[in-house]
């Protein structure tokens, strides 16, 4: 809340025309409405400004496959872990992706100590790491849009000063494929998607453009201080009510219609699509993106011969209903009883975008 | 024999060179008197309740806008006896130092405990130095343990609470941690930021005057005011706190720099800041008291204890919204104080 701008963004005498809206919209369809978020960061946003709490009775705000931890299958932490069996590898991470535990309920972070296991906050420090590492090291590639561009130009730039001893072991998602997956699903039971804002200023609107189709949902662009949510979500069951299918920027200050495309060159550079396997989804046809023919040497996959990936899931853990918004993390048996967030069993308590860490710090609603 | 530019690890061996270091440095600094002598302990007269109690300052950087580990270890313990109502008495003072820290740095830190504890009328009246290897250590950490006279017979605890009290705070918060942070990592945004280090003594003697009104206090160190609030009602089967994000005092260095930083000020350490629950009807007149102070002239009404949201603190957002205000999680900030 720094500038008189900012806080104009958490304004509440501008916000209640909005929420009337939002009411009055609602109250015009005589269901549920269904809405999903499909990014982490507005699942915590909408939580944390308690935007959740101002909703109409007959919505329902649920969270989507947004994390980029929370729908890492718990086999790629297998590997991963498999890979500190070589005395010589050092292994690069967000912070996030540690305390997730593999199938065996062990995690990355126990490494950290003793030096094998180490977080980044940004990728620009993977070449001096590399550098200071006489193995080599291994950096877990997880992210959506909004990450990628920047640990591929990060990559290219070891590259080019030589670096030779960095790997990415990749499972970057793209967000539409995601989106026609939950379209597709037999049993769907969603009105419209919040789409994200941070993924949109890369991509920008056009790939969202399959959303008007027939047997579309309308999405709407939003961004994430409470006024944008309050924004986007307006727009969005104003679109419902009608029963419109149309993709619609709510946050035009941030997002261009074309997105970033120097962004984009950087990530095309390095990465193609490929097939990826989401935490309770399964595989996704072209949702992932892999190294391009001229950097396998680098694919920690193929270097260290990992196996592929399945999905299994910890017993009890309602993670992969609760990533396809089928479950809310309340109806979980295991939420803020065997699962909280110092001793978490699935990845959406575990991120600090996940989910049920999100629902259990903040409260659901109804609060 | 003139003292070395660094500290040596003879400095903590008992021997001469440490008898040097306190002859030639700690006694002229610190001296009283009841602090004169080599003695092993020190006696010291009490009347009534005594109340007793200890912490331990790592703060990193040890100098830092606003203060040192000088101010923070006298002032930090006396907040610590005042909010439980106590008027802080004497202080002992541990001493941990790295080898190859600078003799001066030690001296201004020993000048601030000296300046520190006439500001709050403590007296430091036993203290003990050790030395670690070079890389053993963080250059100075500091122990004190506090001593301190009950100022009555009402005893404060977060079990006094009643349905439609209210939750005051004493200043604005955010600023230590702020202050911390920005002159650990040099970040850029911290001209305008300095710790709110202060002994809360005098304020807490003003409203322990409204009697039984005044049901408990506490000082809003690590966790911040998010911390105190959940620790106020966690344990209660009744009660919980509902709480109001835009009515808490904030300067608009802290929020800019917490806005930046993606942190919650509402979840950043203080040194100089309490909460406290009175009686309803006593809340102007608290609120008055602690404006009559400097660093209580923003101190104002942040909420309410009520029956809904039982052993929960309840934030209304500033756009209008309510959620739990949870303790905070994770590694927030280390070596914070």
């Amino acid at each position: 809340m720094s500038s008189p701008f900012q806080q104009s963004l958490h304004d509440r005498r501008l916000a209640a025309p909005l929420i009337e809206q939002i009411h009055e919209s609602a109250g015009r369809i005589s269901r549920t409405v269904r809405i999903m978020e499909v990014c982490g960061t507005h699942t915590v946003a909408i939580r944390r400004s308690g935007v959740h709490s101002l909703m109409p009775q007959n919505m329902l705000l649920l969270s989507g496959p947004g994390c980029p931890v929370c729908v890492t299958p718990t086999a790629y932490i297998d590997n991963a872990l498999s890979l500190l069996h070589d005395s010589r590898v050092t292994i690069v991470s967000f912070g996030d992706m540690l305390k997730v535990p593999g199938s065996d309920g062990k995690n990355l972070a126990a490494y950290m100590g003793a030096g094998r296991v180490r977080i980044v906050y940004s990728p620009a420090e993977l070449t001096s790491i590399a550098r200071g590492s006489s193995g080599p090291v291994v950096f877990l590639a997880i992210g959506f849009e909004t990450t990628i561009p920047t640990v591929a130009a990060a990559y290219l730039h070891a590259r080019r000063a030589g670096v030779d001893n960095l790997f990415l072991y990749t499972a970057f998602k793209t967000v539409p494929p995601a989106l026609h997956a939950l379209l597709d699903s037999p049993d769907r039971n969603l009105d419209g998607f919040l789409l994200p804002g941070h993924v949109s200023v890369i991509i920008g609107e056009h790939p969202y453009r399959f959303l008007e189709n027939t047997g579309g949902v309308p999405g709407v662009i939003t961004g994430f201080e409470p006024l944008d949510l309050l924004r986007g979500i307006a727009a969005l069951v104003k679109q419902i009510e009608r029963g419109e299918q149309r993709v619609e920027n709510a946050y035009r200050r941030a997002v261009r219609p074309e997105g970033n495309p120097k962004a984009r060159e950087i990530s095309r550079q390095l990465l193609e699509p490929s097939d990826a396997l989401w935490r309770g989804f399964g595989t996704i046809p072209a949702s992932g993106l892999s190294l391009r023919a001229d950097y396998m040497d680098a694919d920690a996959r193929l270097h260290f011969s990992l196996p592929d990936l399945r999905n299994i899931e910890p017993a009890g853990c309602s993670c992969a209903q609760v990533l396809q918004g089928r479950v809310r993390p309340i109806d979980c048996p295991l939420f803020a009883n065997a699962c909280t967030p110092e001793s978490p069993v699935g990845p959406c308590m575990v991120s600090s975008e996940g989910t049920c860490a999100a629902s259990f710090r903040y409260g659901d609603t109804p609060l | 024999m003139k003292l070395p530019e660094r500290i040596i690890l003879e400095h903590g061996s008992g021997g001469a060179l440490s008898r040097q270091l306190t002859e030639q440095l700690i006694y002229p600094v610190l001296k009283n008197e009841h602090y004169t002598e080599l003695n092993d302990a020190t006696a010291f007269h009490s009347s009534g309740r005594t109340l007793i109690t200890t912490d331990t300052y790592v703060v990193d950087p040890p100098f830092f806008p606003g203060g040192d580990i000088g101010t923070l270890g006298v002032f930090g313990t006396c907040n610590d006896l005042a909010v439980c109502a106590a008027r802080p008495r004497y202080l002992t003072m541990g001493l941990v130092l790295e080898e190859g820290f600078a003799i001066a740095d030690l001296r201004r830190a020993l000048e601030s405990v000296r300046e520190a504890a006439k500001r709050a009328e403590v007296r430091v009246i036993s203290g003990d130095t050790k030395v670690v290897p070079s890389g053993k250590g963080g250059g100075i950490y500091m122990n004190t343990t506090g001593v301190g006279e009950a100022l009555g017979e009402h005893i404060l605890s977060s079990g006094n609470i009643r349905g439609g009290d209210a939750v005051l705070i004493s200043g604005p918060v955010g600023s230590h941690g702020l202050a911390i942070l920005a002159a650990r990592e040099e970040l850029k945004i911290g001209s305008a930021l300095r710790s709110d280090c202060a002994p809360l003594f005098p304020l807490c003697e003003a409203l322990y005057d409204l009697g039984g009104d005044l049901r408990f206090m506490r000082d809003a160190t690590r966790g911040g005011a998010a911390a105190v609030l959940n620790e106020t009602v966690s344990a209660s089967e009744k009660y919980g706190l509902e709480i109001v994000e835009t009515d808490f005092p904030i300067t608009g260095a802290v929020a800019a720099a917490a806005d930046l930083l993606g942190l919650n000020p509402l979840e950043i350490a203080n040194e100089g800041v309490f909460i406290a629950v009175v009686a309803d009807a006593a809340a102007d007149r608290a609120v008055a008291r602690l404006r009559a102070f400097d660093i209580g002239a923003k101190a104002c009404r942040i909420g309410t204890v009520g029956e809904r949201w039982p052993g929960k603190v309840i934030l209304e957002t500033a756009v209008g919204g309510k959620r739990i205000l949870d303790l905070p999680r994770g590694l927030l900030l280390p070596r914070i104080c």
